[in-house]
């Protein structure tokens, strides 16, 4: 049992979960409907892409690695504030949140 | 040595007259444009006079002529041919250009009271200096090439003139159908020009003339083929048969322009270019008979057609290229001076006709109709006077200027053998017809009681009166100088007439019976016009083929149009626009643009604003890259051959 915890977790089962949460980022943004699911499947993609760089930061001993996941992470945080801005908008312009319905590409 | 006369400024004056009109005519208040128009022409003039006096003997001066003026820079200059821009003074550019300048002055005196009221006032007179600018230019030039651009250029100003009032299509058409026709003759002109280059080397006249008088045996042959070639030209410009057509449609212009240029001035450039290039002519027997031919041929047909029209400037422009076939037939017997004095005669009493026509037709506001015309005697009496000088002189009745020279081309055409007999009966029979429908128009408008609607008709204002009584005094007096004197005066131009010596009884003879031929026309136009209109109807109808032949110009308008215009029409129309301009041209900008358009249907389909169809492609692309660069390509592709051989060995 301790052997089992003492492990190590192996390096492809980090890359097999970012896969994994990537692809799930991709096929929600894909056919999920609502522009803020959406807007939360773009958010699971840049954490698998984190989750990445981690793995080979750790892997080849390398900070950059980890300096990079801050960077993407403070991009993110302001990408999630001028994206909720205009999910806003949109909604108090068109009254709904159905990505197909708002392809006009103006309001 | 000779005193400089200053040649370059007779055209340049009317020149400098047309770009102040023609550019700033329209910000220019009236008074201006009449001033610029009417003293560049009389600058003009002025300028010719001073010349002339000089050789006239009247002033001190002491020039030998043909006096010339080249400018100092050659115009074209290649190995074994020089053109130079030059300008020739002779005793027969003299005459041309003091008739031109005289008459077109008194013709753009006249245009002021004419024209008065027309918009288009000062456009009008930048025309018409335009045209004395290269009309000049044609008489002065010293070689063929120089005469040659006064020869379009003046074609071009009867084009702007005629379709002077380019809002009416008739009019517009008009201008087309003589500069289209014009080009035929052109195009003989330029043969001919390109075969002298080829032949002599040069196109300078006096040059020409001194290699051909020097080898009197050289005859016909090429010499023939180039006269004749010109003579094309001429005809065309000249309105002979068979080009003649473009002259009666061009009196949709202006009344003045018809007097100008379609009766005294453009129209005798033809007349003028044989005189010119005579030495030519002489050379070659055939053409000289050709140019008889056509002449007398053109005086006849022409004053048939005239008999029967109706319309008083249609008269004229047919009695118009009548009277010039009476030139050519001139020319055709070698009395090339006999033909430049009906030229000159011509100018003063057809400018005189052409201009109280223009005054009858302003004061019945725009009437031509002869039938709806008469008893305009008392109401004009002015315009009546004048007409019938203008009339007594065209009929060749003494002491009028017409008689002299008519006389002298009928005593020249007798003189020339058993042809010249031929070539003086048609001649003789022309003059009779030329009386009898002179007096017919003189009849129509004049006598007998109105047809008119307009009961109010008014004299025209001073500026045109003035200028008819000019022009009468010189229908009267125009001839008396005598075809002696003025042939001799021609003489070092254009040679001498062919005489027979002392023989002044038949000289009588023949203007007693071209005087009594005259007449008898005169009578006949009485008996028919002078009462009742019931004569000429009666005659109509007994001869009804006759009547409906002359009364449409022997349907040659018609005939031109058929075998001419119409297969060149549909050639064009086929060949030209459903072929060239809709199949080739406009296929291509339909490919082109079909091309343009079917990749951009395609192409929008990418720009659908559909979000999650961007991150589709994102993806896509995206995978396809991810692909690319993990699939070992290089090693796929080198065992394809073998997987493919494996598979087929199985």
């Amino acid at each position: 049992m301790n052997s089992f915890f003492a492990q190590e977790v192996p390096l492809s089962w980090y890359l097999l979960l970012s896969a994994v949460l990537f692809s799930l980022g991709v096929v929600g943004f894909l056919i999920k409907r609502n522009l803020i699911t959406v807007f939360m499947s773009i958010e699971l993609m840049l954490n698998a892409v984190n989750l990445s760089f981690v793995t080979f930061a750790h892997q080849w001993h390398a900070v950059k690695g980890q300096i990079f996941v801050f960077f993407v992470m403070m991009v993110a945080a302001a990408e999630a504030a001028v994206g909720l801005a205009i999910i806003i908008a949109v909604f108090r312009a068109r009254a709904t949140l159905a990505v197909d319905r708002i392809d006009r590409m103006k309001l | 040595m000779n005193a400089d006369l200053h040649l370059w400024l007779i055209p340049l004056l009317p020149f400098v007259g047309f770009l102040l009109n023609g550019i700033l005519g329209r910000g220019l208040p009236k008074w201006f444009i009449t001033t610029i128009a009417l003293v560049a022409p009389l600058a003009s003039f002025c300028v010719v006079l001073n010349a002339s006096l000089g050789i006239f003997g009247f002033l001190p001066a002491s020039n030998s002529l043909p006096y010339t003026e080249t400018c100092p820079l050659p115009w074209i200059n290649i190995p074994a041919l020089q053109i130079d821009f030059s300008f020739v003074l002779d005793q027969l550019s003299i005459v041309m250009l003091l008739v031109i300048t005289g008459v077109g002055f008194l013709i753009h005196v006249y245009s002021v009271g004419y024209m008065a009221d027309d918009e288009g006032y000062a456009r009008y007179f930048s025309y018409l200096n335009l045209f004395l600018f290269f009309m000049t230019v044609l008489v002065l030039a010293g070689n063929a090439l120089v005469m040659f651009v006064g020869w379009e250029g003046v074609g071009l100003a009867s084009y702007l003139l005629i379709g002077f009032w380019f809002q009416k299509k008739s009019a517009a058409d008009a201008g087309k159908k003589a500069f289209i026709v014009n080009r035929i003759g052109d195009f003989g002109f330029l043969i001919g020009m390109f075969l002298l280059i080829a032949n002599f080397g040069t196109l300078t006249f006096s040059e020409l003339g001194a290699r051909l008088n020097a080898h009197s045996e050289w005859q016909g042959g090429v010499l023939t083929i180039i006269a004749l070639c010109l003579m094309l030209g001429a005809a065309g410009k000249s309105a002979q048969l068979p080009l003649y057509i473009w002259l009666p449609d061009a009196m949709e212009g202006p009344t003045p322009v018809s007097a100008l240029i379609h009766a005294a001035t453009m129209v005798t450039a033809g007349v003028y270019m044989v005189a010119r290039t005579h030495v030519l002519f002489d050379h070659s027997p055939v053409a000289l008979s050709v140019v008889a031919t056509v002449g007398a041929a053109t005086a006849i047909f022409a004053a048939t057609i005239a008999l029967v029209q109706n319309d008083i400037k249609r008269v004229l422009a047919y009695s118009t290229i009548s009277q010039l076939g009476y030139m050519f037939l001139g020319c055709g017997v070698a009395a090339y001076s006999a033909a430049i004095f009906h030229l000159m005669t011509h100018a003063f009493f057809k400018a005189l006709l052409f201009l109280a026509a223009g005054a009858v037709i302003h004061s019945l506001g725009g009437e031509q109709d002869l039938r709806k015309m008469g008893g305009l005697r008392k109401k004009l009496p002015i315009t009546f006077a004048v007409t019938t000088v203008g009339v007594l002189a065209i009929a060749g009745i003494p002491p009028f200027a017409g008689f002299f020279s008519k006389d002298a081309i009928l005593y020249a055409a007798f003189l020339q053998g058993t042809n010249g007999k031929i070539l003086y009966s048609v001649g003789l029979l022309t003059a009779f017809l030329t009386a009898f429908y002179m007096f017919r128009l003189w009849y129509l408008t004049f006598m007998g009681e109105s047809r008119s609607e307009n009961v109010h008709p008014h004299e025209s204002p001073w500026s045109m009166r003035g200028t008819l009584l000019i022009l009468a005094v010189l229908s009267v007096c125009g001839g008396w100088i005598g075809m002696e004197h003025f042939g001799n005066f021609l003489a070092p131009s254009v040679g001498t007439m062919p005489t027979e010596a002392g023989n002044w009884r038949l000289e009588f003879i023949l203007s007693i019976v071209a005087v009594a031929v005259a007449l008898e026309g005169w009578m006949i136009a009485d008996k028919f016009y002078r009462r009742k209109l019931t004569k000429p109807a009666q005659y109509a109808a007994a001869l009804p083929g006759t009547y409906n032949l002359l009364a449409n110009k022997y349907f040659v308008d018609e005939f031109y149009g058929a075998v001419v215009v119409k297969p060149l029409l549909g050639v064009s129309k086929f060949a030209l626009e459903w072929v060239v301009d809709i199949g080739i041209l406009g296929g291509a900008a339909w490919l082109l643009g079909g091309i343009a358009s079917f990749t951009g249907a395609i192409l929008q389909r990418w720009q659908s604003g559909n979000l999650r169809s961007y991150a589709a492609w994102l993806a896509a692309g995206a995978a396809a890259v991810l692909l690319f660069l993990l699939v070992p390509w290089a090693t796929v592709l080198a065992n394809l051959p073998a997987i493919h051989l494996g598979m087929a060995g199985h």
